[in-house]
């Protein structure tokens, strides 16, 4: 019986499959070039420092070897894709639903955004291919100081904020995509939480590929300072392309002394694009930071959200979750990287490979001389329900103090046919039933996602088991 | 009067991994009748209990299996279920992550269409089913079966029953690793659950569940056939001098046999 879940209808993405027609009121030709990086620049009337920064970027990303491990990435055509496209004038981010245009206005409509912002949301920022079109946050955390804005704008009115921290924590040359990013970035979030200020209700950001073969390149910086507290949620989708996309972004989380930082993501792209990202954040004393990174979409996926953790008593936590059907690889995992005393760090990494899905949990634990009285808890749970699909852990340690405490667990599942069995003979279809076990085996994720995101993933998972089109 | 409910087995041969272990098994269930199942280790009861379910390690080789005149053996463990019928796991299954409420709730809401499921009745049911099996309603949102001890995992099997009031149940040891408090809640439970709309058969090694559910009739299984019915004294009969003299029979009369 188990072996049926193979034969399932293949995942389905209708629902986010639906496409605006192109028509863009700035738009770069495909292809990449400094012309295009001066380009970008110039649009948005940057200041020097900025070009300067890019143009570096740029030199290393022609540089610098595609990565010779993980997934194949030989699909990847650099001047294939458009870096930057704009359905408003660069810079014309909206701050009223109403005055969007109205085909832009009803993807977002779509999406349920407007609708969650007024629900859950302290504030919205919405992407939509290159453009910030839609940012705004809630009058009571603007007048507590919180800063939320789009990172274009934040590069004109916060400089000495974003001067700070901007490509500090993740410099431009750390890898081939974040070099890329750094040279052709667009959009993204800027999030300053002033001291002791608790952010109470989460931030979302939705970000939207619209155009056929077009890049995004948002570039997110967190700023939760001392004694502050901010919750931060992602969501992506694309419609269907035959040609590839690539989606490389890069977020910087800073958690300054006791501030508390959760990071969550649910990713859920179409099968055609390539989603390579660098996430990482610095935690200083007594700082929590905490990335919940939900990986269902895309074609390739390497991630592997990252804490540095360099105060004492810093905390990281990070949930990574794969769900890789037919087509689909998800390279994921976590890094924790304690280079001072008494931090501690707890991995969970949670992957379904199905239909023919690869799955591999990527994990770096980093223990420094002189970081003694060290924690980490690793643990990676992998469920395969059928033989054709595919999950690897490669879990790499480098421990140079000697009283750190490492626990590792890796378990990889099938789903039983007991389990299924035992389910179904209580009334429940055998779909049914492998539904109910895969969302119990992710229920630690969806725990931790607002009430809309939570019946969207089983929604997604129910459309795996079921092939019923939304 | 509640409606008359049969379940019929008919010679039924069952075979697993390629050995049979049915081997023409026949008995009528009918609703309001409660009978009691017993028999030496390994001579079939789990096996019968199993292929009746639907599980897919078990082959019927021969034989019908009918509820209410439909074909049991043609349907899937779901429609099985959906038509009546309940199996108590001798060895209930753990499913991390889907909390023991929700799996209820699920359950039930497969066995009544929409309009029919009502979930203020089903919370009722649910605080008073749990009380009867003295289990704590903290139970209910930990999920199925995971670290549930042994005696824990049998009276949740018995609080799904409650919850689907199946037209037939089978259970499969619903005593076995129970305290002696346990045995008696669950005897009494099953009794009390049992109505004249329901047939239900208790697999069972002892006595002493059997003096809660007083059952209407016993069936010895041996080496997978019935090898004798009697009344609610044969339990008794087998508590004190085993199964030898049943087998002993057994194989006089198979010898005897044309
Ligand atoms: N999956 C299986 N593979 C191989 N043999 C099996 C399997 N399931 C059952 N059997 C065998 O079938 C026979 C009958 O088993 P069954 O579980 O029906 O016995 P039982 O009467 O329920 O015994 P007990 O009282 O110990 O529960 C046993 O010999 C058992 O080993
Ligand atoms: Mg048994």
């Amino acid at each position: 019986m188990a072996q049926n879940a193979a034969e399932l209808t293949p995942l389905d993405y209708t629902r986010y499959d639906f496409k605006d027609p192109e028509s863009y009121k700035v738009r770069t030709h495909r292809g990449i070039s400094e012309e295009i990086v001066r380009q970008i620049s110039a649009l948005k009337h940057e200041p020097d420092w900025m070009l300067d920064y890019r143009l570096r970027a740029y030199r290393h990303f022609l540089d610098r070897p595609m990565p010779d491990w993980g997934p194949d990435l030989s699909e990847i055509d650099f001047d294939a894709y458009t870096y930057y496209a704009n359905p408003l004038a660069e810079g014309d981010t909206k701050k009223r639903w109403e005055d969007l245009p109205s085909d832009i206005r009803n993807t977002f409509e779509r999406l349920g955004i407007p609708k969650a912002e007024r629900e859950y949301f302290a504030g919205v920022g919405a992407q939509y291919d290159s453009g910030t079109v839609y940012h705004k946050i809630r009058d009571d955390l603007a007048k507590k100081g919180v800063i939320f804005t789009d990172t274009d704008t934040a590069v004109r009115e916060h400089p000495e904020i974003l001067r700070k921290y901007f490509g500090k924590i993740v410099p431009y040359n750390d890898n081939k995509f974040s070099a890329l990013n750094s040279a052709v970035w667009s959009g993204g979030s800027f999030v300053y939480v002033p001291p002791g200020v608790d952010a109470g209700i989460p931030l979302q950001a939705y970000f939207r590929i619209n155009a056929n073969a077009v890049g995004q390149f948002e570039r997110t910086l967190i700023i939760a300072d001392k004694g502050a507290k901010v919750h931060y949620i992602e969501g992506c989708t694309a419609p269907v392309y035959s040609e590839n996309s690539l989606h490389a972004a890069v977020v910087e989380v800073v958690a300054e002394p006791s501030a508390k930082v959760r990071y969550t993501t649910v990713q859920n792209w179409s099968k055609n694009v390539y989603n390579l990202v660098t996430k990482r954040a610095v935690a200083y004393e007594d700082a929590l930071v905490e990335w919940v990174d939900g990986n269902m979409g895309s074609r390739v996926t390497m991630k592997y959200p990252s804490v540095y953790l360099k105060g004492r008593g810093a905390r990281a936590d990070i949930l990574s979750v794969a769900f890789a059907s037919e087509g689909q690889v998800i390279d994921s995992g976590a890094k924790a990287v304690h280079s001072a005393p008494d931090t501690s760090s707890k991995i969970i990494s949670k992957s379904i490979a199905i239909r023919g899905g690869r799955t591999s949990y990527r994990g770096l634990l980093h223990v420094a001389k002189g970081a003694t009285g060290v924690k980490a808890a690793v643990r990676c749970d992998a469920l395969l329900p059928d033989a054709i699909s595919r999950s690897d852990t490669y879990p790499y340690n480098e421990i140079h103090e000697e009283d750190a405490t490492i626990t590792h667990e890796a378990v990889v599942g099938k789903i039983g046919e007991e389990q299924i069995f035992y389910l179904m003979s209580r009334g429940l279809k055998e779909s049914d039933a492998i539904h109910l076990i895969l969302m119990g085996f992710l229920a630690e994720f969806a725990k931790e996602l607002p009430v809309d995101y939570a019946l969207e993933l089983n929604r997604l998972i129910q459309m795996e088991m079921t092939g019923a089109v939304g | 009067m509640s409606e008359e409910h049969t379940l019929v087995v008919k010679g039924l041969h069952a075979s697993v991994a390629g050995k049979e272990i049915l081997k023409g098994v026949t008995l009528t269930l009918r609703s309001g009748e409660l009978v009691a199942m017993m028999g030496p280790n390994g001579s079939g009861k789990s096996t019968l209990a199993y292929a009746l379910a639907g599980h897919p390690k078990y082959t019927i080789t021969a034989g019908e299996a009918l509820l209410d005149g439909k074909n049991l053996l043609a349907m899937t463990p779901d429609q099985r279920a959906r038509a009546g019928l309940f199996l108590g796991f001798q060895y209930p299954v753990e499913v991390s992550g889907v909390s023991l409420s929700k799996f209820l709730w699920t359950a039930y809401s497969q066995m009544h269409p929409p309009d029919e499921a009502d979930s203020d009745r089903f919370g009722a049911d649910l605080t008073k089913h749990l009380g009867y099996l003295g289990l704590d309603n903290s139970f209910l949102k930990r999920p199925l079966n995971e670290g549930f001890s042994g005696g824990e995992k049998k009276r949740t099997e018995v609080l799904q029953m409650a919850t689907l009031s199946p037209r037939f149940a089978i259970l499969d040891e619903p005593d076995s690793g129970l305290d002696i408090d346990a045995i008696r809640s669950v005897g009494e439970t099953v009794a009390k659950l049992h109505n004249p709309g329901m047939g239900t058969m208790v697999i069972t090694h002892y006595q002493r569940i059997l003096k809660f559910i007083r059952p209407d009739r016993v069936h010895v299984m041996v080496d997978g056939v019935i090898a004798l019915s009697g009344g609610r004294e044969l339990a008794e009969e087998l508590e004190q001098k085993g199964y030898d003299w049943v087998k002993v029979g057994l194989a006089a009369s198979q010898a005897s046999a044309p």
